[in-house]
């Protein structure tokens, strides 16, 4: 299976590269890119000298241009899939069904993967996009049970690549406006959720309390660690209990199930993080590279390191396991 | 304006798990008094609920025909198992009514055939409309999320096509594989024993300062706040929408149809209308943010002038 890295600047980027990634997915400095957060992403000088370097060491570069193209405005996203093109990008992974049409029919030759927040989450969605637009790759939803994967693998004609680690969405992925009725930014239009421009922390008592917008989504007694409000990790009323509504602050890791997704047909591991450091994304794909290298009964030490590395410590193997539903 | 008057209202589907007998006489009363063109009725949020309406589906689809209202079969928001892909295929086989959307699923098995596309498909921008209508694709609403700049830019870009608008209800922000309205209960999806049909208007989810924000329904996130834009018709029937779509809370949704056809009629000025609608609708505050490009929860208060509001 191949090792699909995440690369938020050009520094980890070469890490990835460095470290064994099969892939790297990047995107551009803009709101083509779900992950537009401040200070990250992509020129265009900086793309074509990564794919650059990533093709001087046999590994590809797929380029995400996975937000929904805003009515009036599609010349950027047009244009953000000409300048990835022409820079060489191995892949494009898009979601928007216009900007699919576009790329499919203005350059046939180049492959397509559909993003995640594309949600095509069964056999006739992903068909459909494999039939109109050429898909060649689908990113699964994080909503589905290996299981579910080895299912919709038999049944489809194009690869499969999933999220084995990193962050979490709980919700179906580019179905989602949590965030901008929160805050008036969504992941969908704006490329980001949660967005910090919207956070604020005060101190209330003796508790530190979160905010998005005007809502509180956490507050922290003394000696707990304060979590970034990410709206649908944070602690809610419901009835008479309060707690993690929707999700605790955990991280995906579905690493011990190597075995299984790769008899499900699974093509290709993604790694979440284009927000992390370049020294997580090295010791993560290194990590996750060799235990993949490695014979299922000496990957426990290489897992357990992964695991360290988790966001808040803990994880879960979220829908990929039947009762976290 | 006589535009106004050539407009069009639809029923969205119940969201919600409302006992049998409740759904079937809600949508006998919507039949017999309300000014709707068009009923769409089926469940949509999980699959697992839908036993529930099918007793009395046949008499209400007679029902809602007989008082000339369409009616549109409505289809599942997110399709992960594949039965719930058959009944789709199946529908789509032998329904003699169109179906709506609300997946990428549905758009695959529907093709070439007249469909209609639910708020929940992602339309952002008029060559994905284009692409949908080339497929099949009658009317479109929009999503709840769209800014008027990207709904004025789609309809003028694409007027072939009749575009509606969310109108009234609580919107659909989220939905997921996991049931966060079970897990509250102290079950998960697999064995929920339909807890969520305790909250026919949404379970609340307070933040810990007890604000009102956001309501469970099943493995659907619905916001606290409802939208309303009667007091945006006028600029998004000027912008060429021509159907505005009423989904359907646990209030006397008969009132909330009357109210916003007398608008478009323009026998009720939308300043008094949206007074009224505060009183049959008293659950919730009313939220217009998404219209306005502002967080979805913000109300901004009406401005009669569209240039005003919207320098060109």
């Amino acid at each position: 299976m191949e090792l699909i890295c995440p690369a938020g600047t050009p520094a980890a980027f070469h890490e990835a590269v460095d470290a064994g990634a099969d892939a790297v997915y990047c995107g551009f400095r803009d709101e083509t890119n779900a992950r537009n957060f401040p200070g990250l992403n992509f020129s265009r000088e900086e793309l074509k000298q990564s794919i650059a370097y990533a093709k001087s060491r046999g590994t590809q570069t797929f380029v995400a241009l996975n937000t929904f193209m805003r009515a009036g405005a599609e010349e950027i996203w047009y244009k953000g899939a000409a300048d990835a093109v022409a820079s060489g990008a191995d892949a494009l992974i898009l979601a928007d069904f216009g900007l699919m049409a576009h790329v499919a029919e203005r350059y046939p030759q180049q492959r397509l993967h559909v993003s995640v927040q594309a949600s095509a989450s069964n056999p006739d969605a992903i068909n459909f996009l494999v039939d109109a637009f050429n898909a060649q790759r689908v990113v699964l939803p994080r909503t589905l049970t290996i299981a579910d994967i080895a299912r919709i693998g038999k049944n489809i004609r194009c690869e499969m690549e999933v999220f084995v680690f990193g962050g979490l969405c709980v919700m179906a992925e580019g179905r989602c406006s949590l965030s901008s009725y929160a805050t008036g930014k969504s992941p969908n239009m704006n490329g980001v959720c949660s967005p910090a421009s919207h956070v604020r922390y005060r101190k209330d008592g003796g508790e530190l309390v979160s905010e998005l917008g005007e809502f509180t989504i956490n507050r922290f007694p003394a000696g707990e660690a304060a979590g970034y409000p990410t709206l649908c990790k944070g602690r809610f009323d419901i009835a008479d209990s309060n707690g993690y509504a929707f999700e605790d602050p955990v991280s995906l890791d579905v690493m011990g199930e190597l075995e299984a997704l790769k008899a499900a047909g699974v093509k290709a591991l993604k790694i979440e993080g284009r927000q992390r450091g370049k020294a997580y994304v090295a010791e993560v794909v290194s990590t996750m590279k060799a235990a993949l290298n490695s014979p299922p009964e000496r990957r426990a030490p290489l897992l357990a390191r992964l695991r360290s590395m988790s966001e808040g410590q803990k994880t879960t193997s979220g829908a990929y396991e039947k009762r976290w539903r | 304006m006589t535009d106004m008057k050539k407009t069009s209202l639809t029923l969205g589907p119940v969201y919600y798990l409302w006992d049998a007998e409740k759904w079937r006489d809600f949508h006998f009363r919507i039949a017999d008094e309300a000014p709707v063109d068009r009923v769409v009725i089926g469940e949509t949020v999980c699959s697992k609920r839908q036993h529930f309406i099918e007793p009395h589906l046949a008499d209400v689809v007679e029902r809602l025909e007989s008082a000339g209202k369409t009616v549109i079969l409505s289809t599942l928001a997110l399709v992960t198992l594949n039965r719930e892909a058959k009944q789709i295929r199946e529908m789509a086989e032998v329904s003699e009514h169109l179906l709506e959307a609300n997946d990428l699923s549905a758009l695959a098995i529907l093709k070439d055939k007249p469909h209609t596309i639910g708020p929940l498909v992602n339309v952002y921008n008029a060559p994905t409309a284009r692409l949908l209508a080339s497929r099949g694709a009658r009317r479109i609403c929009l999503p709840p999320e769209l800014p008027f700049s990207s709904v004025r830019e789609i309809v003028a870009e694409f007027p072939d096509i009749d575009f509606e608008v969310f109108a009234f209800g609580r919107m659909p922000l989220a939905i997921s594989a996991r049931c966060a309205h079970a897990r509250s209960k102290g079950k998960i999806k697999d064995n929920c024993q339909f807890v969520c049909r305790e909250d026919p208007d949404g379970l609340p989810v307070k933040t810990l300062d007890r604000q009102s924000f956001l309501a469970l329904n099943g493995v659907q996130t619905v916001s606290h706040a409802c939208q309303s834009l009667l007091g945006e018709l006028d600029h998004l029937v000027e912008a060429g929408v021509r159907s505005f779509r009423l989904s359907p809370q646990d209030c006397d949704m008969v009132a909330v149809a009357k109210l916003h056809r007398a608008v478009l009629d323009e026998t009720v000025d939308a300043d008094a209308a949206v007074a009224k609608l505060r009183q049959l609708y008293a659950a919730a505050p009313l939220a217009n943010g998404f219209h306005h490009a502002k967080e979805g929860a913000a109300w901004v208060a009406r401005t009669r002038s569209l240039q005003a509001a919207w320098p060109a």
